[in-house]
């Protein structure tokens, strides 16, 4: 069984079907935007430079999170999600193919800020290639954090709900408008405990230089959390998806 | 093809499948009959994979579905009860994409897609978005894609509920002509008069668990010890009764009407010499038949459910 065309193709109607839709190609960019002008207009003598990463980091997490949990919750209330659990394809196969749907949204998301920013602040002192690699860690994790929610949420607005539990908590807590070190002492270990936290610090890095944490320790520990939820939503879709 | 022994499901304290053995040979039509909550939606479930079984054993064309689920999902088409295509695709692409998910190739399932499109007379329909389709051209898609990877096994829950009576029959027609081509093809149903015409062997569910399987003919060979034949007459249907008690042995014989009466015996009763005690006595005979319960009657007798609630499930129109 070739699982290269199943994969290709749930991508491809995953992408016709929910992401090149107008709604949410509108949203993909009037999101980014408004927060990107909001911060703009809010902070004038700040630096773009210093506001860009928490941007991208937010629209990425923003994008990722409510795109997957929001379709999968859809699939499976209309049944169609039924289908593919019936193809003969592995349960890994399938996940990867909706996951990459929706980390190309979150990248496509990321650089909805920067396209923005690169009128207001000259852009060619950016380590791009440590950027595109933080966007795409920080939109896998996220995406896998919408898929930790799907697998719960059995109807849209559910999901929609699971997934601001996580997200407005991470607005504040992983540093991407406030320091983390101006975080109350005993909020800074949840922090940590974040992988937006090494997400944003990586785009610091990329942005300004001015990433807190190693780069090792920051991928390691996404790659660690990467690991750790794609075991976890292994582990509860074939406890939950197959009765 | 199909081989289940002591499947068993339950949830929680539930037990929706109990102890249920059965199998099916190459080819046949094996209609699984019961209310709602018999059982039926979830032994489909497990033999489809998309249910674990609590206990027992589900072997397809010699693979364990249990261990290599993946492995015999290949070899089956499902149609669900409920459609489960994607509404905002077009019938040609809901087909091109199920083909995809069983890693054919591009101008493969474009043929076939194509085929089974003008096969359901859906040709003109194609290139229409599902969620546009009456609920008997959904159903007729549903049952397309679930053909598109010409599987061995065809799996079809309550196939022509709550759908028009052309489509019922042109699904009816196909499954029969499946058979014919050796697709093997398990259905749920409460239709008994469904069941009966196109079924090889049905089993009766009740409570998770099979009360009775077996042709339409030996099921109705279960409740039947007796043979009752039904005379048409022209009259004189209590004085005949007298005649024919006082000709024939072992033989009841009771007038119904002025022009009708039935013989009931043990053993099986022949006509001719009958029709000749008629005749001797100048009474035209216009009608002279066996009277077999049906499998409705057989349904009602060894399941204990009353067909009445068959029957409201049917008017309701769904349910599994």
């Amino acid at each position: 069984m070739n699982s290269r065309i199943a994969f290709w193709n749930i991508l491809k109607k995953d992408i016709r079907n929910y992401y090149l839709k107008p709604p949410n190609i509108s949203w993909g960019i009037i999101f980014p935007l408004s927060w990107t002008l909001m911060q703009l207009i809010r902070s004038p003598g700040q630096n773009v430079l210093e506001l860009l990463p928490g941007l991208i980091s937010m629209s990425v997490l923003f994008g990722t999170t409510s795109m997957l949990a929001v379709t999968i919750t859809f699939e499976r209330s209309g049944r169609a999600f039924e289908r593919l659990l019936l193809a003969p394809i592995s349960l890994n196969t399938m996940v990867l193919a909706k996951i990459a749907g929706t980390v190309l949204f979150g990248i496509f998301n990321a650089f909805v800020p920067v396209i923005f920013a690169s009128f207001f602040v000259d852009l060619s002192a950016v380590n791009w290639g440590l950027a595109l690699a933080a966007v795409l860690m920080i939109a896998i994790t996220s995406a896998l954090l919408g898929l930790l929610i799907a697998v719960s949420a059995e109807q849209v607005f559910e999901a929609q709900t699971f997934s601001n539990f996580f997200r407005f908590p991470m607005l504040f807590l992983c540093g991407l408008f406030i320091p983390i070190s101006k975080l109350p002492v005993f909020l800074r270990p949840v922090s940590y405990c974040l992988p937006l936290t090494y997400g944003n610090d990586i785009l610091n890095g990329a942005f300004r230089g001015a990433n807190n944490l190693s780069l090792a320790l920051s991928f390691g520990a996404l790659l660690a959390f990467l690991a750790g939820l794609f075991i976890i939503c292994r582990y509860n879709i074939s406890r939950k998806w197959i009765l | 093809m199909l081989y289940v022994k002591n499947l068993k499901k339950t949830y929680g304290n539930l037990t929706a499948v109990n102890d249920l053995s059965f199998d099916i040979r190459k080819g046949e039509i094996f209609g699984l009959l019961g209310p709602n909550g018999a059982g039926k939606t979830s032994t489909i479930n497990m033999i489809i994979g998309l249910s674990r079984p609590t206990a027992g054993e589900i072997i397809l064309d010699g693979i364990d579905v249990k261990k290599e689920t993946k492995k015999a999902q290949a070899l089956i088409g499902v149609v669900p009860d409920e459609s489960n295509l994607y509404n905002e695709m077009d019938g040609f692409d809901n087909l091109c994409f199920s083909a995809a998910l069983y890693g054919m190739r591009k101008e493969e399932r474009e043929r076939k897609a194509r085929q089974l499109l003008s096969r359901f007379k859906l040709d003109t329909a194609g290139k229409r978005p599902f969620k546009a389709y009456s609920k008997g051209m959904r159903r007729k898609l549903t049952i397309a894609a679930a053909l598109i990877h010409s599987p061995k096994v065809l799996v079809l829950d309550e196939p022509t509920t709550g759908i028009d009576v052309e489509s019922s029959r042109q699904i009816r027609e196909m499954i029969v002509g499946l058979k014919e081509q050796g697709t093997t093809t398990l259905f749920t149903t409460h239709y008994i008069e469904e069941a009966e015409r196109i079924c090889d062997r049905i089993a009766f569910m009740a409570e998770g668990q099979i009360v009775a399987s077996g042709t339409v003919a030996e099921l109705m060979e279960s409740i039947t010890h007796s043979h009752t034949v039904r005379f048409l007459i022209n009259g004189k249907a209590e004085e005949m009764a007298d005649v024919l008690q006082s000709r024939f042995d072992g033989v009841e014989v009771k007038s119904e009407s002025e022009n009708s009466l039935v013989m009931v015996s043990e053993r099986r009763i022949p006509l001719f010499p009958v029709i000749e005690v008629f005749h001797e006595n100048g009474i035209e005979v216009y009608e002279g038949r066996e009277v077999r319960p049906s499998l409705e009657d057989v349904f009602v007798k060894l399941t204990g459910i009353e067909s009445s609630v068959l029957k409201k499930e049917k008017e309701k129109g769904g349910g599994r």
